[in-house]
């Protein structure tokens, strides 16, 4: 017979075996995704990556151009999006406190961080494209410009609120005007903050590829030209790995793994840079 | 006296500047929130005039038809819906519980040297792209799961009353419940990470007092932890589901992109984000367009539906952790 107590330690037992057998499920999927991207990245890795176009099927070639283009892109996508997601948290944190505006924004910025990608592709094909009549880089940037923003916008008001008003009142008592009061005590204050929710927003655009499928489109050749289609790593590795031939399956995963590198070094980063400062004060 | 009037004179013109400057900054910054604030306004208003051609064509017998011929230029949106719908539910039955598990064992069971590691694990397979998600579940997960498991559930769950129907068809690897499992593994990051944070909120008092009375670890968590913490929990599964619903590239990868309703789970089908990544840049005609745009708007309306409740319900544990 199983008395009441028996059952409920059984109960507990089984569940709390199921929980932590569950964690190290979520962890194994981690490794063997890591495992995958680096197995089959580094058999297709060298040097031609770097230095070489993208291929025809059965041709000799690196990913160069998807590279490059990915940089630019990512680079005025982030040029964009931090003067406004900075600009905008300021916003919240320092002058509309409270108001109904604040609120509001905070709370469709939110719903944008979540927001299905794809869908902001669209917009601004519609906006960008439809209107200029062909896809561009300009458009492309300005996708991942959008999905950038909130999350620096986040990072940005979290890490203004963090500081404490003495600092405002000490700079407004020696007269200075609010606009320095901010830009030079409570930026400088939250500097690594800033700087997180940058590599953050940065680590998010760089692995988006639904926004740019028709904004940026793809290039198979060479174009640094802003107003083209321009390659780009996300568009390669996803029209490569769907395709039926081995050596773009191939280059596939060598892209797969310089995403997935820089993705997670600059995941690791932003971490690091917020700890930095915290272990100093202790 | 007229040099105190010319220092006055500079003083009120420094300060003069001074307003200006404060002014130019804050309207900056104005301008700046007013941006974002009209960002989702301008994506409704735009995907709106984008779909009108198809919306006007097909009335509102896009939503409800299940069928999707672009030679003819007939679209009806059913089968998307259906493969969105399914997916999603998929991922929150799966992801859900795991995520509830990872949380109970950051919370309650890890030696505290062991939680912030095993906290950044997760947390880092919420950075991996969509993308990558999907290279491994084509190339890793898909042909595993059809090799060993599904030939079992066929097996075993196929000739259930009821639920059968859906375990049958050919092990193919790729099909929606594949979708589904792969939507499952990328939300977990999102809901146990929140998961926990919401049940470090539970003050400790409660905790003990239902240790001290002879609770089990079990028995606190469900008992005490999730009831107190209810209303953040459905929004932290919300916020999951929100992602599920929108999720493009790795179902993209995975779904095997077929336009009908079909019983079984092991066939291919779409979702709406699958069916614009595949075709939005071969479509010809404008009706053609005008029907995955309006696809997009149907997409919009539901997830920042679900998005909004998300956000609502875990209002709380944002003033709590402010």
């Amino acid at each position: 017979m199983i008395s009441r107590y028996q059952r409920r330690r059984s109960v507990n037992i089984v569940t709390l075996g199921a929980s932590v057998i569950v964690t190290i499920l979520g962890i194994a999927i981690l490794v063997s995704i890591l495992t995958t991207v680096i197995e089959h990245g580094m058999a297709a890795f060298s040097p031609d990556l770097f230095t070489h176009m993208t291929p025809p099927p059965g041709g000799k070639g690196g990913l160069l151009n998807a590279i490059v283009g990915s940089l630019i892109i990512t680079f005025i996508a982030i040029a964009i999006g931090a003067p406004v997601g900075i600009l905008a948290g300021t916003f919240l944190s320092e002058f509309g406190r409270g108001s109904f505006l604040t609120e509001a924004t905070r709370f469709i910025s939110d719903i944008l961080l979540s927001a299905p990608s794809i869908l902001i592709g669209l917009f601004v094909f519609e906006v960008a494209v439809v209107t200029v009549g062909h896809f561009s880089a300009w458009a492309g940037a300005l996708a991942l410009a959008i999905i950038a923003v909130p999350v620096i916008l986040r990072t940005t008001e979290d890490m203004l609120r963090l500081v404490p008003n003495d600092l405002r009142e000490a700079a407004a008592a020696l007269g200075a005007p609010q606009w320095k009061t901010i830009v030079m005590v409570c930026f400088r204050a939250v500097r690594t903050g800033i700087v997180t929710g940058v590599l953050l927003a940065f680590a998010r655009i760089s692995g988006e590829t639904a926004p740019l499928l028709f904004t940026a489109l793809n290039n198979q050749f060479w174009s640094t030209d802003l107003n083209a289609p321009m390659a780009n790593l996300p568009a390669v590795i996803f029209q490569f790995a769907m395709s039926p031939y081995d050596d773009w399956q191939r280059l596939a995963w060598a892209g797969a793994l310089l995403t997935t590198v820089a993705i997670l070094a600059l995941s690791i980063a932003a971490r690091v840079v917020l700890a930095a400062p915290k272990e100093k004060r202790q | 006296m007229t040099a105190m009037d010319a220092s006055n004179v500079v003083l009120s013109r420094q300060l003069r500047a001074q307003q200006i400057a404060d002014g130019a900054f804050r309207g900056i910054t104005f301008l700046c929130a007013g941006l974002v604030l009209a960002t989702l306004g301008a994506i409704l208003v735009a995907l709106t005039w984008g779909s009108l051609p198809a919306l006007r064509a097909f009335h509102f017998s896009f939503f409800t038809r299940d069928v999707w011929n672009p030679v003819t230029e007939q679209f009806g949106a059913v089968a998307a819906i259906y493969g969105t719908l399914v997916t999603s539910t998929i991922a929150i039955l799966v992801g859900v519980p795991i995520s509830f598990g990872i949380a109970i064992f950051l919370t309650e069971l890890a030696p505290s040297w062991l939680r912030r590691p095993i906290g950044t694990a997760i947390e880092l397979l919420a950075a991996i792209p969509s993308i990558i998600f999907g290279m491994w579940g084509l190339f890793v997960f898909a042909p595993f799961f059809a090799r060993h498991y599904q030939p079992w559930m066929t097996n075993h769950l196929g000739e259930l009353p009821l639920v059968g129907a859906l375990f049958q068809g050919p092990p193919l690897g790729i099909g929606m419940l594949t979708a589904g499992i792969i939507l499952a593994v990328m939300i977990i990051p999102f809901i146990s990470a929140i998961m926990r944070d919401v049940f470090l909120t539970v003050p400790a008092v409660m905790r003990e007092s239902a240790y001290s009375i002879g609770a089990t670890t079990w028995e606190v968590m469900w008992n005490v932890v999730l009831p107190y913490t209810r209303t953040s929990v459905i929004g932290a599964i919300m916020l999951g589901l929100g992602r599920a619903l929108g999720e493009t590239m790795a179902v993209t990868f995975v779904i095997g992109n077929a336009h009908h309703v079909s019983a079984s789970l092991f066939m291919p089908g779409a979702t709406i984000s699958s069916t614009i990544a595949n075709e939005f840049t071969e479509a010809v005609g404008d009706i053609y367009y005008s029907s995955l745009i309006a696809l997009g708007l149907a997409l919009f309306i539901v997830t920042i539906t679900v998005l909004a409740l998300a956000k609502l319900m875990l209002r709380r544990l944002d003033f709590r952790l402010r």
